[in-house]
């Protein structure tokens, strides 16, 4: 086929042509690259107004064009936009070619021009690459409706709720014994002080007998295969020696069990529960889980208390580990986060100072449902203290641990601040760097604790200890701070510090990252799509984040995030197919040796090697498009659509077209009779 | 591919091609540029939008992924008149294809060694990872690395540097000297002709 194309180059108002010679690139490219197949070189105002696409649509059809090239802006911006137009002109979208001379060049650079040679050297590049684009057809892949969500927190459950409320199937899959996640141990919400049991129990309880929902607590995932629409997970349902189907939930076995254990994941080491146990009242499901390394009857054979006394006779010691497999289209990722560890900042005497205390541990203290019912008492389980101290911060906005804000911290310290003084009467004192209240309600109720009387003392903390220098810092807490709005050093001594710890992601987010074929950042927070556009999609089709899982979030945003994730999963179920771009791998299987190299370069394990013909093959959906088998395939047998050798490389000649003073480049190519001779004369 | 205006090919001894004689002599160099789509082009991009300026010798192909960088691109960019190649991915623990960049990386290194061996400085060729947030952090490399190779001068491959990019001329040239293994003399620029054949042949091979 004989190459027809037509080059558009754009002004975007003055955006391009007032520091690119627009006319002269289009007169330019009409001139110098005929014999490269540009049919009509043509510059016009703004390209992507209807009349620009119009002019697209109206020349394939008037020049019997078969190849187009846009000069304008970025891809990003318009390729789907020209794509568009050029379909609609009768040719396959994707002979349309993209070339940014507005990001890459007008906007960049001042040299009129060096920025016009080298437009006229990025059109001829565009106009090479486009030479060798292909046809291509977007992939069809059928959409499973049924959706795995993981993580049965906050985000977690609004998804569920909201894809199981539509219709459709969703497997909750939970790693603990309970669904509720963080915010179960919450006390209260800021800023409306809602109870937070109050508001999240009912959706538990909505989640956890919903028709469409099939909840998998104390179950964790370890396998994920398969690309959008049909993934297929390996689910571990951990056992919980009690059947699912007998018990009632009674709570007979956890009063009966003789054997207390310290709690150190709901009560974060602050209460004790039994070696059978929910790990709170409000517990969904109500089915208890035997603590098996602490159980008597596991350590030592016998006990079974909780045998005698269930009357259903649910309690079965043979119970196993069950593995599960689940077919699911799309797949929701809602792990959250870890709580930063105070012990790695040894100035501030977590761990070693008994009534220094961690945010989540003070949740618990004011928790009526809470190891004290609600009463805050020092370490000893009696004293009321008289003034505290709340430290904002902690482990966040700190090079030395996390660098970033973990955004929840001002408002969840404000709102310690107000319960001490609504219940306690205590003096509070906050130690923050900046107070960060950007929400609805939130400036409101900074404004609330400033009237109530908190006191706010601006620095951060250096040490807290309780060696008294002075008199009356006996028997108390000592804050070293400087108050960097005085400009002093100061002492403050109180009877109990409240470390406001920042947000980390999980201890296995890399690894699970890896599992469900998504990408995370060097901290470990996982990686939208985009950030501002796209903030629950990730690069693996199908698969969507919400919550604390891709940074520090408070509830009104997990909730959110839950719910635009339902919606984007959702929307795919509806769609019942999808278009895959039809950027992928193929292996020329006459060309491959089956060496397998292929094989362990692909992230996502789409290439697979088929043993009765020796060769690999790659599976169209689940492959990504990133090419990494492309370059790595010693045999040149893999070539990827989109972005082809034959594509990139002509891409290069075009590039390298032009010197950068615009005249054309000497360079180093030798003609193929050359090497010929060369070759020959080296044989010889 | 075929050029227009074809400058002359023997006239031009000991001058610097591709230079920009019209601006004051300053060598301006042409850079190849392989970017990511998710990262380093976005970077290009927001440089772009944030009008964030650098230095027009650097041209940028995207790419999907670090990953998908054949090393005969390269290569080719070289012998197709690069002065230097840079390349550019997501930062290490954040491709986006999970982590086809530590392949880019390897890739990379071993490159480095390669050109060197062909007798290409390894300031040539460069790495610089850019997350789609840097835009200003990638433009102020490419200027860096514009002046490093400003300051390098041009890719001089021996034998090379004067011939045309069509070649015709040098071919006739070529004919006329029977095609004896040196090469032909009035074009080798003094440079040691064993050498330059020798680089021949490797690039030829490494670019098959």
């Amino acid at each position: 086929m004989t190459e027809r194309i037509g080059v558009y180059v754009c002004h975007c108002g003055s955006n391009i042509a007032g520091v690119v010679d627009v006319a002269e690139v289009a007169r330019w490219a009409a001139e110098n690259l005929r014999d490269r197949g540009v049919v009509i070189a043509r510059d016009y105002k703004f390209m992507c107004s209807s009349a620009g696409q119009q002019l697209v649509t109206d020349d394939i059809k008037e020049y019997d064009l078969n190849r187009i090239v846009v000069a304008a802006c970025s891809p990003h911006l318009h390729e789907r936009t020209f794509r568009t137009a050029t379909a609609r002109g009768g040719l396959n979208p994707y002979l349309c070619e993209l070339v940014s001379i507005r990001e890459q060049d007008s906007w960049v650079h001042t040299n009129k021009a060096a920025a016009t040679a080298k437009a006229k050297a990025l059109l001829a590049g565009g106009v090479e690459r486009v030479r060798r684009n292909e046809p291509m057809e977007p992939i069809k892949v059928d959409i499973n409706p049924a959706t795995l969500v993981v993580g049965g927190g906050i985000a977690g459950i609004s998804a569920t709720l909201e894809i199981a409320d539509a219709g459709f199937k969703v497997y909750l899959v939970e790693k603990d014994p309970s669904i509720g996640g963080h915010m179960a141990q919450f006390d209260k919400t800021f800023p409306t002080l809602d109870c937070a049991a109050c508001i999240l129990t009912p959706r538990m309880v909505a989640a956890g007998t919903h028709p469409n929902v099939e909840l998998l607590t104390w179950s964790e995932v370890e396998k994920v295969e398969g690309y959008v629409g049909n993934f297929t997970v390996t689910v571990r349902k951990k056992a919980r020696y009690v059947n699912e189907d007998l018990c009632n939930g009674c709570g007979v076995c956890q009063e009966k069990c003789p054997w207390k254990v310290p709690d150190d994941v709901f009560e974060v080491g602050m209460g004790r529960r039994k070696a059978i146990y929910t790990p709170f009242d409000q517990a969904v499901p109500r089915i208890p889980v035997i603590d098996r390394p602490n159980c008597a009857y596991f350590k030592n054979g016998t006990c079974k208390a909780c045998e005698k006394f269930c009357d259903a006779n649910a309690i079965d010691f043979t119970q196993e580990d069950q593995i599960l497999t689940l077919q699911v289209g799309n797949i929701i990722i809602a792990t959250g986060y870890d709580l930063f560890d105070a012990r790695r900042i040894p100035q501030y005497g977590y761990g070693r100072l008994p009534n220094v205390f961690t945010s989540l541990e003070f949740e618990r203290l004011c928790s009526a449902a809470g190891p004290t019912n609600g009463n805050i008492v020092l370490r000893d389980g009696k004293t009321a203290p008289k003034t505290i101290g709340i430290v904002h911060c902690v482990g966040s906005r700190d090079k030395n641990y996390n660098a970033y804000c973990s955004a929840i911290c001002c408002m969840q310290s404000l709102k310690f601040a107000h319960l001490v003084m609504e219940r306690t009467g205590a003096e509070v004192t906050n130690f923050y760097i900046d107070i960060r209240t950007p929400g609805k309600g939130y400036e409101e109720f900074y404004e609330r604790v400033l009237e109530e009387g908190g006191h706010f003392v601006r620095g951060k903390v250096a040490d807290i200890t309780d060696a008294a220098r002075l008199p009356g810092e006996e028997g108390k807490l000592i804050v070293q701070v400087e108050d960097t709005l005085t400009g002093k050093q100061r002492r403050i001594p109180l009877d109990m510090v409240v470390l406001s710890a920042g947000l980390q992601p999980r201890q296995n987010a890399k690894d699970a990252a890896k599992l469900f074929g998504i990408s995370c950042s060097f901290d470990g927070w996982a990686i939208e799509k985009h950030p501002k556009l796209d903030p629950v999609a990730t690069m693996t089709e199908g698969v969507f984040v919400a919550g604390c899982v891709s940074g520090p979030k408070d509830i009104p945003a997990s909730v959110a995030q839950g719910a635009a994730a339902a919606a984007r999963v959702l929307g795919m179920i509806q769609q019942k197919q999808m278009n895959l771009e039809p950027i992928k791998a193929t292996v020329h299987a006459e060309h491959c040796s089956g060496c397998r190299i292929c094989n362990t370069m692909c992230p996502y394990n789409a290439i697979s090697f088929i043993e009765a013909e020796g060769v690999s093959s790659v599976n169209a959906a689940m492959c990504q498009g990133c090419g990494t088998c492309v370059a790595a395939c010693p045999a040149g047998a893999i070539s990827g659509s989109g972005f082809s050798d034959e594509q990139v490389l002509a891409q290069i000649e075009g590039l390298l077209r032009l010197g950068a003073d615009g005249e054309p480049l000497r360079r180093t190519a030798y003609p193929a009779t050359h090497h010929e001779a060369i070759e020959e004369a080296v044989r010889a | 591919m075929s050029a227009q205006a074809p400058v002359a090919p023997a006239s031009t001894e000991g001058a610097t091609p591709a230079a920009s004689p019209a601006e004051g002599g300053l060598f301006e160099p042409v850079i190849i540029g392989f970017t990511c789509n998710w990262c380093s082009y976005r970077a290009a991009d927001l440089a772009g939008t944030a009008r964030t300026k650098y230095p027009p010798n650097i041209r940028l192909i995207r790419l999907m992924c670090s990953g998908r960088l054949d090393p005969t691109f390269i290569l080719k960019a070289f012998s197709e008149g690069a002065d230097a190649v840079l390349v550019s991915g997501c930062h290490p623990g954040e491709c986006h294809y999970i982590e086809q960049n530590y392949k880019a990386l390897r890739r990379f290194q071993l490159l480095q060694r390669t050109i060197q061996a062909l007798g290409i400085e390894p300031e040539r060729l460069q790495l610089v990872w850019a997350s789609a947030a840097e835009g200003v952090r990638l433009a102020g490399e490419i200027a860096r690395v514009t002046e490093e190779v400003r300051a390098l001068g041009p890719l001089n491959w021996p034998a090379a540097r004067l011939v045309d990019v069509d070649g015709v001329d040098l071919d006739a040239a070529w004919e006329a000297t029977g095609g004896d293994a040196a090469g032909p003399p009035e074009k080798a620029g003094g440079a040691n002709p064993d050498h330059a054949h020798g680089n021949h042949a490797a690039v030829v091979e490494a670019v098959k």
